[in-house]
C-alpha cells in the first residue's frame, strides 16, 4: 500500500465494514402475541395456531392442534356458541372469521379420515376416579390419560355424554358424531363404568390417588306458581332429554316456555319439531337482558318461536295462564306492575336454571358449598384434599366449552398434585390488540355463511340445522384469519427493511433482525399487517 | 397442496410476499436471493425512503434483466449515503460522475455498450428529484429527446435533503424548507410553482414514463419490469418519503407514501408515447389532511388558528389530480 499514492488507488471495499446497527435507540423484536379469540375460548383453544395450519391445508395439522385442547371438534363445532368470533379482531373490519364452522369442518374432517386422538404417555401409575362422564368429565380423563394416569370414569347414566346428550336437542347436534368422538376419546384406554352412581365418595375413592367431579346441575330449578289441578307444567330437561332419546312427549298445539336461558330456547324450537304451531317464550326482562346466546335466540326466532318479554307467569290452570306485566327499574331488576293477562295455552314448559346435587360431597369435610355450588380454590381442588371438581357444580358460565376448559385445568393441577409439583403457571402473552394491526395489507372479504335448512323445512323434524363448510369454503375462512399477534409469513418485515437488515430463515418464526445493520426505524413494526413485532428500547 | 386453489384473502397482494402465495406472484423483495443492490451499511437515515425505493427499483431491474445491468448515478443523497469512498453498497456496476451529468453519462454508457456490440446489458440511471428537476434537467431533456436507451429513475423526495432541506422543483405548495421558510401570509414554498417532471417526460413522447411510491411494492416492480422490456428512453418517478425533511417519524415512511396516493396528491400511473394507459386507483380516499398532519414541513397549517384556506387549496389540487387521472373509481 505505501508504494501507492494516498487515497485514489485505494481498493474498494463494502459498505458492510460500518455496522449501522450501533444507530439504534430501540430494536424491533418478534413477538407471538395472544390473540382475543383463544383469550375469549372457555377451553383455551389455540385457535391462531390451528387456523394458521388450516390455512395452507395441512388440516390434520390443524386438527392435531386443536384436541390438544379439546377432545371434541366436530360437537364444538356445531354446539360451541363461540366466544371466539364475538371477539374477534376481524368484526372491526368486516365480519368476525368463521371459527367455529371452521372448527366443525375440522371436526367432522377427522371423522371422516379416522384420525385418533395422540397416544398416552408412559403410565405413571396413578389413578384417578373421574365421576360423570358430561363434556367436563370426559375432557379431564382424556387429558390426565395423555399425561399417563389410568382414569376410570363412572357416570350414574347409561351412555356418556352428560348434557351434550341429555341436554342439547339433536337437530343441533346429531347424535352419532357425538359417539364417535367419546368412543374415539374412550379409546386410549380410559375405562367408562356407566349405570354406576357414586353415592359415597370416600369409598368409591378406594384404590384411586384423587378424583374429579363433574356432575353437572341437573337437578331443574323450580318457582312456585299457582297452578291448577289439570293444568299441565312440564320442565324442560325432561322434554329436552325425551326428545333426545327420540320420544316424542305430547305438549299440545300451544306451548308457552318459561325462562330466558339457552335450555328455554331449545325447549322451544323442540316443541316446535313436536307439532306446537305456536311456541311462546315467556321472560321476565328484557331481550338484552336475556341470557340465552343471540344465535341461538335468532335460530329460534327464524323457526316461528316468539318471545313475551317483561312478564311473569302468575297461574296456570287447565287451557289457560295468566301472566303479569313487568317493568325494570332504575337498577334493572324487574317489578310487578298489577297488570295482568290471560293466554291461552296447552302446556307450560318451565326452563328456570338448574341446581347442583350436592348430596354426594355433603359429608365430606372441609368441602364447601356455597350459593348451591361446589367452592373450588385456583387449583380446582375443593376442601378435600385430592378431590377437585368442574363444570356445572362449580360456580362459572355454564356452557359446553366451559366444561372441557374446567376439565383441562383440572387434569393439569391433579397431574401436578399427583406429582408433588406445582403446576408451573401459564406463560402470560400480551394482548394482540386490533390497534396494533396494519389492516391495509388484508382484502375486504365477507364472512362465509354455513348453510342454513330453510327454516320452514327446519321445523318440522329433528335432522340438523346447520350444514358444514365444503372444503374451498373452509379454506377460505380459514385463511380470513389475521392472524393477530403472530407471524404468518408475509414477508413484509424482510421487504420494507431500508437497511436489508431483516434475515429470512427456516423454521418456526421464518424471519430474524441483523442487528449489526439494524437502525431501529421501525418500518417492519409498522408495516407488520399482524402485529407480531414491537420496538423495545435499546438497554445502554 | 390446494394452496391457490381459491382466492387469496388473507393479505390479497399488497404485501411483499406470502407463504401461502405462489412464488411467481410473490414480489421480487420477498425472495432471499433478491439481487440487493443496495446493500447493508449504508449511511442513509433510519427510515429513509430513498434507500428503500433504489432498492426495490434497482432489484427489479437486476430481476428483468437477469443481472445484466450498470448504474449511473446523480449526486444527491443516494450517492453519498452509499457510496463514502472507498466503501460501497452498490453490488452492481455503478458510476458517479457530476450533479448534472447522469443522463448524458448514461448516454454514453449505453453508447458505449453498443458500439461495443455489448447490448445485452442495459443501463439505468437514477438520481434524486434535485439532480433530475433542476440540476440535470437539461441533460434529461436531451436524453430523452434523442431517445436514448436508458430507463431514467427519478426518486423524489421533494427538496435537497443531503445539503440541508432546500427547495427544489419539486418541493410542494406550503412545504417548510430551509429556503422556504413558515412565515408570512403564504408560508413555506410558493403555489403554482415547480415542475411536473412526469407530465414533462411524456410531452417528449418517449416510449414510456411512469410514476410509483414504496408503498405499492407490486405496482412498482410491474413498472420496472415493463419498462426494461422496452428499449428507448424511459423515465420512472418513485415517491419517497424523508423522515428528514419532511419531519416526519422514521417508522411512518411507508405509511405517508401511501396516504400521498390515498389523498390523490401524488397520482400513481403509467404512460406509453405520450398517452396514459393505466393508473391507480385509489383504494379508501383520505382528505389531504391525512397526509399532511403527520408532517413536520407542515405544521405552520395545523396552529391555532388553522390554515383551513392553505389546506383547501391542497385538496383543491388532489381533487384535479383524481379528475384528470380518474383515480377515484369506488
Amino acid at each position: 500500500m505505501k508504494s501507492k499514492p494516498f487515497a485514489i488507488t485505494l481498493d474498494i471495499k463494502s459498505s458492510l465494514a460500518n455496522h449501522t446497527g450501533a444507530w439504534r435507540t430501540e430494536r424491533p423484536v418478534y413477538v407471538d402475541r395472544w390473540p382475543p379469540c383463544s383469550a375469549a375460548c372457555p377451553a383455551g383453544e389455540n385457535v391462531q395456531a390451528w387456523l394458521y395450519s388450516a390455512e395452507d391445508g395441512s388440516y390434520e395439522t390443524a386438527w392435531r392442534r386443536l384436541v390438544a385442547d379439546n377432545p371434541f371438534p366436530a360437537v364444538m363445532g356445531r354446539v360451541c356458541y363461540h366466544p371466539c368470533e364475538t371477539a374477534c379482531n376481524r368484526a372491526q373490519l368486516d365480519s368476525a372469521v368463521g371459527i367455529n364452522s371452521v372448527e366443525r369442518f375440522l371436526g367432522d374432517e377427522a371423522i371422516k379420515q379416522g384420525w385418533q386422538l395422540p397416544s398416552p404417555a408412559a403410565d405413571t401409575g396413578k389413578r384417578v376416579l373421574v365421576v360423570g362422564a358430561g363434556p367436563s368429565g370426559l375432557s379431564a380423563a382424556y387429558q390426565l390419560r395423555r399425561l399417563g394416569h389410568a382414569v376410570e370414569i363412572r357416570d350414574a347414566g347409561a351412555q356418556p355424554g352428560g348434557m351434550m346428550r341429555h341436554g342439547i336437542p339433536t337437530f343441533r347436534l346429531p347424535r352419532d358424531v357425538l359417539d364417535i368422538e367419546i368412543a374415539r376419546l374412550l379409546a386410549l384406554g380410559i375405562t367408562l363404568r356407566p349405570d354406576t352412581p357414586v353415592t359415597d365418595l370416600r369409598e368409591a375413592m378406594r384404590g384411586f390417588d384423587a378424583a374429579f367431579l363433574a356432575i353437572g346441575a341437573q337437578l331443574s330449578h323450580r318457582a312456585y306458581i299457582p297452578a291448577g289441578q289439570s293444568a299441565r307444567v312440564l320442565d324442560a330437561l325432561d322434554v329436552l332429554g325425551q326428545a333426545a332419546g327420540g320420544d316424542r312427549p305430547r305438549l299440545g298445539r300451544r306451548v308457552v316456555v318459561y325462562g330466558g336461558g339457552n335450555t328455554a330456547m331449545d325447549a322451544a324450537r323442540t316443541a316446535r319439531r313436536l307439532g306446537a304451531d305456536e311456541a311462546l317464550v315467556v321472560y321476565r326482562r328484557t331481550r338484552e337482558r336475556m341470557p340465552a346466546d343471540d344465535i341461538e335466540v335468532e335460530e329460534a326466532l327464524a323457526e316461528g318461536v316468539r318471545m313475551r318479554w317483561l312478564s311473569t307467569i302468575t297461574q296456570v290452570d287447565a287451557g289457560h295462564l295468566r301472566v303479569e306485566r313487568m317493568e325494570l327499574d332504575d337498577a334493572g331488576v324487574p317489578q310487578p306492575t298489577g297488570e295482568y293477562e290471560d293466554l291461552d295455552t296447552d302446556c307450560v314448559i318451565l326452563a328456570l336454571g338448574q341446581d347442583v346435587d350436592h348430596s354426594l360431597v355433603d359429608n365430606l369435610p372441609g368441602l364447601e358449598v356455597a350459593d348451591g355450588v361446589v367452592q373450588v380454590d385456583d387449583q380446582m381442588m375443593t376442601g378435600y384434599p385430592g378431590v377437585f371438581a368442574g363444570g356445572d357444580m362449580v360456580p362459572a358460565t355454564r356452557s359446553v366449552t366451559v366444561g372441557i376448559g374446567h376439565g383441562k385445568q383440572a387434569a393439569r393441577h391433579i397431574d401436578s398434585w399427583l406429582r408433588s409439583t406445582h403446576a408451573a403457571a401459564e406463560p402470560t402473552r400480551e394482548s394482540a390488540e386490533y390497534g396494533q394491526l396494519n389492516t391495509w395489507y388484508y382484502s375486504d372479504a365477507p364472512h362465509a355463511v354455513r348453510p342454513r335448512l330453510e327454516a320452514a323445512r327446519r321445523t318440522s323434524d329433528f335432522g340438523e340445522v346447520v350444514g358444514g363448510l365444503d372444503e374451498d369454503t373452509a379454506l377460505y375462512e380459514a385463511r380470513r384469519c389475521l392472524s393477530c399477534g403472530n407471524c404468518f409469513g408475509c414477508d413484509n418485515c424482510f421487504g420494507v427493511c431500508p437497511d436489508n437488515a431483516v434475515i429470512k430463515i427456516d423454521g418456526a418464526h421464518g424471519y430474524a433482525i441483523d442487528y449489526d445493520y439494524c437502525k431501529g426505524c421501525g418500518l417492519c413494526v409498522s408495516e407488520c399487517p399482524c402485529g407480531a413485532i414491537k420496538m423495545e428500547p435499546e438497554v445502554t | 397442496m390446494p394452496a391457490q386453489a381459491v382466492k387469496f384473502y388473507q393479505v390479497g397482494s399488497r404485501a411483499v410476499g406470502n407463504r401461502l402465495l405462489d412464488e411467481r406472484l410473490r414480489s421480487e423483495q420477498a425472495n432471499p436471493q433478491r439481487g440487493n443492490a443496495l446493500n447493508s451499511g449504508h449511511r442513509a437515515c433510519q427510515g429513509c425512503g430513498e434507500a428503500l425505493g433504489a432498492r426495490y427499483v434497482v432489484d427489479a431491474a437486476l430481476r428483468a434483466t437477469d443481472g445484466k445491468l450498470v448504474a449511473v448515478n446523480a449526486t444527491g443523497c443516494l450517492e453519498v449515503f452509499s457510496t463514502p469512498y472507498p466503501e460501497s453498497s452498490w453490488q452492481l456496476p455503478w458510476l458517479h460522475s457530476l450533479f448534472a451529468n447522469a443522463p448524458a453519462v448514461a448516454s454514453g454508457v449505453a453508447a458505449a455498450l453498443k458500439a461495443q456490440g455489448r447490448e445485452d446489458l442495459r443501463v439505468l440511471a437514477q438520481g434524486g428529484d434535485g439532480g433530475t428537476v433542476d440540476i440535470g434537467f437539461a441533460c434529461l431533456s436531451g436524453m430523452f429527446e434523442r431517445n436514448d436507451d436508458v430507463f431514467y429513475v427519478c426518486y423524489d423526495n421533494e427538496a435537497y435533503m443531503n445539503t440541508g432541506v432546500q427547495r427544489s422543483g419539486s418541493t410542494p405548495p406550503y412545504a417548510r424548507t430551509a429556503t422556504t421558510e413558515a412565515v408570512g401570509p403564504e408560508p413555506g414554498a410558493p403555489i403554482g410553482k415547480g415542475k411536473d417532471v412526469p407530465r414533462i417526460a411524456m410531452a417528449h413522447e418517449i416510449p414510456y414514463v411512469a410514476t410509483a411510491t414504496v408503498a405499492e411494492l407490486h405496482d412498482l416492480e410491474a413498472k420496472v419490469e415493463r419498462a426494461m422490456s422496452l428499449h428507448g428512453a424511459r423515465y420512472l418517478h418513485v415517491l419517497v418519503p424523508c423522515p428528514l425533511g419532511w419531519g416526519s417519524a422514521p417508522a411512518d415512511t411507508i405509511k405517508l407514501a401511501r396516504l400521498a396516493q390515498r389523498s390523490g396528491l401524488f397520482p400513481v400511473f403509467e404512460a406509453e408515447h405520450g398517452e396514459v394507459t393505466a393508473t391507480l386507483p385509489i383504494r379508501d380516499r383520505v382528505p389531504v389532511e391525512e397526509y399532511l398532519r403527520p408532517q413536520r414541513r407542515y405544521a405552520h397549517l395545523f396552529g391555532d388558528p388553522p390554515r383551513t384556506d392553505l389546506l383547501e387549496r391542497i385538496q383543491h389540487i388532489a381533487d384535479r389530480n383524481v379528475a384528470r387521472y380518474g383515480l377515484d373509481r369506488s
